[in-house]
């Protein structure tokens, strides 16, 4: 056995030298192998924490080279051989064999037996490193395609080499865009790197009122105070500003605690520390002369720790009236800590031109954002509408109805895979299901009703039960997707503020849409004019030739049909649930008693007052929608105590029917 | 005075009203009945958990009672009386949590070399109970936890206070009929929603846990303490149907009827609509916030989900079916619904198997009940009570087809006749 071992070995040898021979004809002299046997050790080493000084030489060389090197090492291509240490790139051919090439020449050394070389196989923390010294390369690289990737490369991580590199390329760029990016980057770089102040100052007061995110970023760190103590203020011209102890920018327990931190005062013992100490120095049942049974409230236990330090057996802590004296023989102050307070400032002028600008922004970003709120609550409430505004029916299966559209959305969804086909088809089934449903309601149920508007909402409540149950039992209780087509994806952005995503457009463009349905239907239709006078006197209008019972059942058709297509918006834009009929019903009513029943330009009023009001108290309290929409719902209660009939009342005739 | 000459002497309340003495003797005798059946008490053929659920039954009746009063009697669609309920279950939780936790937390200090500070105490419990919420401070609505008669007067004020705060707004405003019920629902879909918050101090939508362990009676199987919660539950629906009674048997009564079918007319006569209303308003929702102190720590916990809307109309589904107008309605129907519900959803109803589909009554008990209420709303306004009217042959004077109120929201007597 050990014979063969032995034979096996030496043969093994022998082949590995043989095979490392041609190699060594590799030019051991060439400058790039030169300076990869310079950092050789290291390379081989492949750790992250010391690996930089190697990255940073190929990269620094100015050798053509390098970018391959660099490239290769990234790509696990490299590798060393095992008896000279040289380095090659080489690819794969099998398992065992690797086609080696000279860094230098690029000319191929040969196939070899994969076990005379390591491969290098450098860890992501690594790899990161290497492409970020090749950005530098590819900012020349012929390709627009990589010098974009190079800026991509910058901007997610830069750091102060990139400065010096985008520099010598930026006036040689022949692409207008790619051009104006550069000077972009290399002034923001220039904000974050440079080393003269003057630099600094006229690249910050060139973006005088950009919004650019990347802007912020680089001109936050630069304002960054820091906390500072001394007898006096100082007059220099780093410091931003004076600071009271005590308030809420600066707490009494923060303030004392700097000056522990800076020697200038005795530290203060923590609660917890003075019971340790306490435990530490029981002695029999006493601690300090003490009974322990007796230390159940705080002051004992100062007078006990107090005792303690008499005896000299713990430390003297400060009490807190010496914490107060020492705290009053100091000034606390804010002052510049990253950057020269020249460029500071400079800094802040020009931050705070920007948040400025961005506050207007974000006004008007909120502005819209009230305004899309409001469309989808429109679009809920003006089915209601028509069957509660008009007809005075109190139908609480409205969210339902709404429900029910959402339903038919995903249902055609799963038979039309286009979802723009889809959404098409979707819109006409919906009204036609809800149509179908409203009129079979108000036959079945709500016609025996009318003039009992309390019996009225207990059915239609009962109904409403049934039909979310219903629902469940069927669509199952996990929210379904209802799909929006590729067109309506994605937003359309002003700036990087200002942005609105194009379904809020359209559920808002579908709001209009409704509005002038409705207004056109109700006021230059025989159906509207039939409805008016059917609301308005139904006896009169039946002895007229009207019949009340069929125009009641298609206005309440309607009514419902409208809500389905409201349903199908609003799909795409929440989740389809069995319970997202009931998140709108009771801002729906809401919207439209608000608004003033019985007028759709009340109902348009009062969606955009509910739907402002609630994104202007998310917008104090952001964190919060919950908050948000209890806050709203408490002001329209107490709205209703002032204009109980809404913000358009009727009035005469109309009002009494 | 010459007025009381003529006025007849007023007889006792329960000769006046005999279903009075039916009521109470029926409940004794159920409550006699479940104490003799009981595990805690008696030969244990009623589990202790089906003791709970009668319990809380008892304290739904009294809610429902209590929205009788306000729907049947005053004509005030109230659609917030289950928060005053969970409002008042909220107020005894929290002692009910407090105490409990203070127990544990004092028991574990006392092991500790140092006797603990109050503030030791204090902090400890904190963190027993905000860690959930990720706080570990007391809010200021905690002030009072630690204290059984103060948390016992927040049962009371607290719902009472909102009640009389709101119904003062509402009906000063002279928002009636549907608009009320819409605003009631409002206000309770707020207050859920507010309770939904981590930061709202309750713990969010954890709610209060535990509740069905007293205090300083650990040692007390739960099959003893679920009789005394029966036992108190009994008492309180028996005292709240006294109290019902009285308060529409006499002119009060005559007058809320009065406002239930022509508030107008009523001003007009000068009487103080509003004030009459907020009194009716606020006593229900004390009543039911009563209600609610007994029944959650039956229950055990209590969370934001409950006081949501859809509980407050389920409220009015048992009157409804019950039959409003009638405080014993009231009462049958919260007692018939609840427990069928608790029967179809608790997974005992078998199956129905129709061939090609499996009624599976957990998922089509909703459905089945949602519709019946539309049913009984439609043929059947009288509800179960109006069986009793089939067996005493007493029916309201023949009024030749007319409305039975005034206004043209009233009941037709045909209508009512079905």
């Amino acid at each position: 056995m050990s014979v063969f071992r032995r034979f096996f070995v030496a043969a093994l040898s022998l082949f590995v030298t043989l095979a490392a021979l041609p190699v060594s004809a590799q030019d051991a002299q060439a400058p790039i192998q030169r300076l990869l046997q310079e950092h050789g050790e290291i390379i081989a080493k492949s750790s992250r924490r010391t690996i930089g000084p190697a990255i940073d030489a190929l990269a620094a060389s100015g050798l053509d080279e390098a970018q391959t090197v660099l490239e290769r090492w990234r790509e696990k291509e490299m590798w060393q051989n095992k008896d000279t240490g040289l380095f090659v790139y080489a690819e794969e051919i099998d398992r065992r064999t690797i086609r080696a090439f000279d860094f230098a020449t690029g000319a191929a050394l040969g196939e070899f037996e994969d076990k005379a070389y390591k491969q290098l196989k450098p860890n992501s923390g690594i790899r990161g490193l290497i492409s970020a010294a090749l950005v530098r390369f590819q900012l020349t690289d012929p390709n627009p395609r990589a010098r974009i990737a190079a800026l991509n490369a910058i901007e997610r991580d830069a750091d102060e080499s990139h400065l010096a590199a985008l520099r010598a390329v930026v006036d040689a760029e022949s692409d207008a865009n790619i051009a104006q990016r550069m000077k972009r980057l290399e002034r923001i770089l220039t904000i974050r790197f440079a080393e003269e102040d003057a630099e600094r100052i006229a690249a910050i007061q060139s973006f005088e009122g950009d919004l650019g995110v990347d802007v912020r970023a680089a001109l936050n760190p630069l304002v960054v105070t820091q906390l500072d103590v001394d007898s006096t203020v100082p007059d220099s011209p780093d410091v931003v500003r004076q600071i009271e102890p005590g308030t809420d920018a600066l707490g009494l327990d923060a303030a004392y605690a700097l000056l522990v931190f800076k020697d200038l005062a005795v530290e203060r013992i923590s609660r917890d520390a003075q019971k340790a100490a306490l435990i530490a120095n029981i002695d029999g049942d006493t601690v300090g002369g003490l009974q322990v049974a007796s230390l159940n409230t705080e002051t004992a236990r100062d007078l006990a720790y107090a005792a303690l330090v008499q005896q000299g057996a713990v430390e003297a802590a400060a009490t807190d009236a010496e914490v107060s004296e020492t705290l009053s023989q100091f000034v606390f102050f804010e002052r510049y800590s990253a950057v020269s307070p020249e460029v500071a400032l400079a800094a802040h002028a020009v931050l705070k031109g920007i948040e400025n600008k961005v506050a207007v922004n974000q006004t008007i970003d909120l502005g819209l954002d009230a305004l899309s709120l409001a469309s989808i609550y429109f679009l809920a409430a003006i089915g209601l509408a028509i069957t509660f505004g008009v007809m005075g029916v109190i139908n609480m299966a409205h969210g339902e109805f709404i429900m029910m559209g959402a339903y038919t959305g995903y249902v055609v969804q799963l038979f039309v895979s286009d979802y723009t086909l889809s959404i098409l088809l979707a819109i006409p089934l919906a009204f036609m299901v809800t149509f179908g449903t409203g009129v079979a309601m108000e036959r079945l149920v709500i016609r025996w009703l009318y003039h009992r508007p309390l019996e009225t909402l207990l059915a239609t409540f009962g109904i409403s039960i049934a039909l979310q149950q219903l629902a469940k039992n069927i669509f199952g209780t996990q929210a379904r997707p209802l799909t929006a087509p590729d067109w309506l994806d994605g937003s359309l952005v002003f700036n990087d503020i200002v942005s609105i995503s194009y379904i809020r457009i359209a559920i808002f463009v579908l709001a209009l849409l409704f509005l002038a349905l409705f207004l056109i239907v109700m006021n230059r239709t025989r159906l509207g004019l039939e409805v008016r006078a059917v609301t308005q006197n139904p006896r009169m209008a039946a002895s007229m030739g009207i019949n009340p019972d069929r125009i009641n059942m298609l206005t309440f058709g309607f009514g419902s049909g409208i809500a389905g297509i409201a349903g199908v918006a609003i799909g795409l834009y929440a989740k389809v649930t069995s319970e997202m009929g009931s998140d709108y019903i009771v801002q729906s009513f809401m919207t439209v008693v608000v608004g003033g029943v019985g007028n759709i330009w009340g109902t348009l009023l009062g969606a955009t007052m509910v739907g402002t009001l609630q994104k202007g108290i998310e917008w104090l309290n952001p964190s919060n929608t919950l908050a948000a929409q209890t806050y709203m719902i408490l002001f329209i209660i107490l709205f209703i105590q002032f204009r109980p009939k809404g913000i358009i009342a009727l009035k005469g005739r109309a009002a009494e029917a | 005075m010459t007025d009381t000459t003529f006025a007849p002497a007023r007889q006792p309340i329960v000769k006046r009203y005999p279903v009075v003495l039916v009521f109470l003797g029926c409940l004794a005798l159920f409550t006699l009945g479940v104490t003799i059946l009981s595990e805690g008490f008696g030969i244990g053929v009623i589990s202790t958990s089906f003791v709970k659920t009668l319990g809380k039954t008892l304290c739904l009746c009294l809610v429902a009672l209590a929205m009788d009063l306000v729907w049947g009697y005053c004509g005030i669609l109230s659609l917030g009386h289950m928060a005053f309920f969970g409002l008042g279950g909220y107020a005894i939780g929290m002692w009910l949590m407090y105490a409990r936790t203070e127990i544990i937390v004092v028991q574990s200090l006392s092991a500790a070399p140092l006797p603990p500070t109050a503030q030791e105490i204090s902090d400890g419990i904190a963190t027993q109970i905000f860690g959930v919420v990720g706080a570990s401070e007391f809010p200021p609505i905690w002030a009072v936890a630690h204290s059984l008669p103060l948390q016992l007067a927040a049962v009371v004020l607290v719902p009472g206070l909102l009640a009389l705060v709101f119904g003062w707004l509402a009906f000063r405003s002279r928002v009636t009929g549907v608009y009320l019920s819409i605003l009631t629902q409002a206000m309770t879909l707020a207050l859920a929603l507010y309770l939904f918050q981590n930061d709202s101090g309750l713990r969010g939508n954890n709610g209060l846990s535990g509740l069905q362990n007293l205090p300083g009676l650990g040692h007390v199987p739960q099959s003893t303490v679920s009789i005394w919660f029966f036992w108190a539950s009994a008492l309180a629906l028996g005292i709240g149907f006294l109290l019902c009674t009285w308060v529409v048997s006499g002119k009060f009564g005559s007058v809320i009827r009065a406002i239930r079918d022509d508030e107008s007319r009523v001003r007009f006569l000068g009487y103080p609509v509003e004030a009459y209303k907020l009194f009716v308003f606020t006593l229900t929702a004390v009543i039911a916030a009563i209600a609610g102190a007994l029944y959650y720590p039956q229950a055990g916990i209590i969370n934001p989900a409950e006081i949501a809307p859809i509980a407050s109309i389920y409220l009015a589904v048992w009157v409804a079916i019950g039959g409003r107008g009638r405080l014993y309605g009231a009462v049958m129907g919260a007692a018939f619904v609840s427990l069928l519900s608790t029967y179809f959803t608790g997974g005992q109803a078998p199956d129905i198997n129709l061939g090609f589909y499996t009624i599976q009554w957990v998922n089509w008990w909703t459905v089945l009940l949602g519709l019946s209420f539309v049913v009984v709303t439609l043929f059947a306004p009288k509800g179960l009570g109006g069986l009793f009217d089939l067996i005493a042959a007493r029916t309201s004077p023949n009024r030749h087809g007319a409305d039975l109120g005034p206004d043209v929201g009233a009941l037709r007597e045909k209508e009512a006749e079905k």
